[in-house]
């Protein structure tokens, strides 16, 4: 079978386990099918062949859904009730869409073949790139040789929101002290 | 698994155990053969992160603050990108441009090989596996209760 046929069945299950998270009552089963979504996009990455990807796309499914699940169990919600109004938009999305992809499909004739991009950048890559490094795993040579400044953003991002959940955190806790303390002296 | 505080139930304490450390040499795997096999810093940072992770959901909160120095573990976090712009400028004397690799290439498929990328992998596995234990510890200090308050 070729791997088109694969990824799109793939790309339905994907949807629908999104549907299914949008429209189901119980917060649990939700964020279980929330994990069907990147557990899809895991298989297309092995579909794919991209290993490195699918490895990281699965670990980081099990680490969200372990935070979702800490920060979202305990709470109650409402169940809101449908109204006209919501209706009305979700009608005119559905025509917004519709016809922005009509008047598109024009541009969808441009696109080049699955598996042929324009960029000839890689090709590059894959010829010299063993030399050049001497990396085995090619992902890693391009992302911490030929592309490093990409891998020490990353980082910088990473060490940023570390910092800031530091700051937001404690200057709560802070706060809760001191009125702790004014609420004891009254 | 709500009462983390607590921990959990002896089956899972005792299997988390001696699976945590199997899970840690996992990553330490991963993180080192990061030029050769798929995976690298970040998949690798990403399990000893989970690894951690499985000791706070097992044994609860005190125990894991006991047991592990969070303020050196902020240090260690901070200062590997610290020591990653070390390498990168470091480029600039020996290699002739920033993030150079500027180390003995070696032979493919052995293990000291590529140059500057195994400690690039090793600095990034670092600091991604301890900055989200870090960021799930801090969020796991916020009791949803007192928050409505």
């Amino acid at each position: 079978m070729p791997i088109e046929t694969w990824l799109t069945f793939i790309l339905v299950f994907m949807i629908l386990g999104s549907i299914i998270s949008l429209e189901i009552k119980d917060i649990l089963s939700s964020i279980i099918a929330i994990g069907v979504v990147g557990l899809g996009v895991s298989l297309s990455f092995l579909f794919l062949q991209a290993p490195d990807l699918a490895i990281v796309q699965f670990l980081f499914e099990i680490f969200a859904l372990i935070i979702l699940i800490r920060a979202f169990i305990k709470k109650d919600y409402h169940v809101e009730e449908p109204r006209i109004v919501n209706k009305i938009l979700i009608g005119i999305t559905v025509i917004t869409l519709c016809a922005v992809f009509l008047l598109s499909i024009k541009l969808f004739e441009l696109l080049p073949p699955f598996g042929e991009p324009l960029m000839k950048t890689a090709q590059y890559y894959i010829d010299n790139g063993v030399e050049q490094t001497g990396a085995a795993n090619f992902v890693s040579a391009i992302i911490l040789d030929y592309r490093a400044y990409d891998t020490l953003g990353e980082i910088t991002i990473l060490f940023t929101s570390v910092l800031g959940v530091f700051t937001i955190l404690r200057i709560k806790s802070k706060v809760k002290k001191v009125t702790a303390g004014d609420d004891d002296e009254n | 698994m709500m009462k983390t505080d607590k921990g959990m139930s002896i089956i899972v304490k005792t299997v988390t155990r001696i699976s945590v450390w199997l899970i840690i040499l996992y990553g330490i795997y991963i993180i080192v053969h990061g030029h050769l096999t798929p995976g690298g810093g970040f998949g690798g940072g990403v399990v000893i992160a989970l690894a951690f992770l499985n000791v706070m959901l097992a044994y609860g909160k005190e125990f894991t603050e006991k047991w592990l120095n969070f303020q050196l573990l902020h240090d260690i976090e901070s200062s590997s990108v610290t020591v990653f712009l070390v390498v990168g400028i470091l480029g600039i004397s020996l290699g002739g441009a920033f993030l150079a690799n500027f180390l003995s290439k070696g032979d493919l498929f052995e293990l000291y090989s590529a140059g500057v990328i195994p400690v690039f992998n090793i600095l990034i596995g670092i600091k991604v596996g301890i900055s989200l234990f870090l960021v799930v510890w801090l969020l796991a200090g916020i009791n949803p209760e007192e928050e409505d308050e």
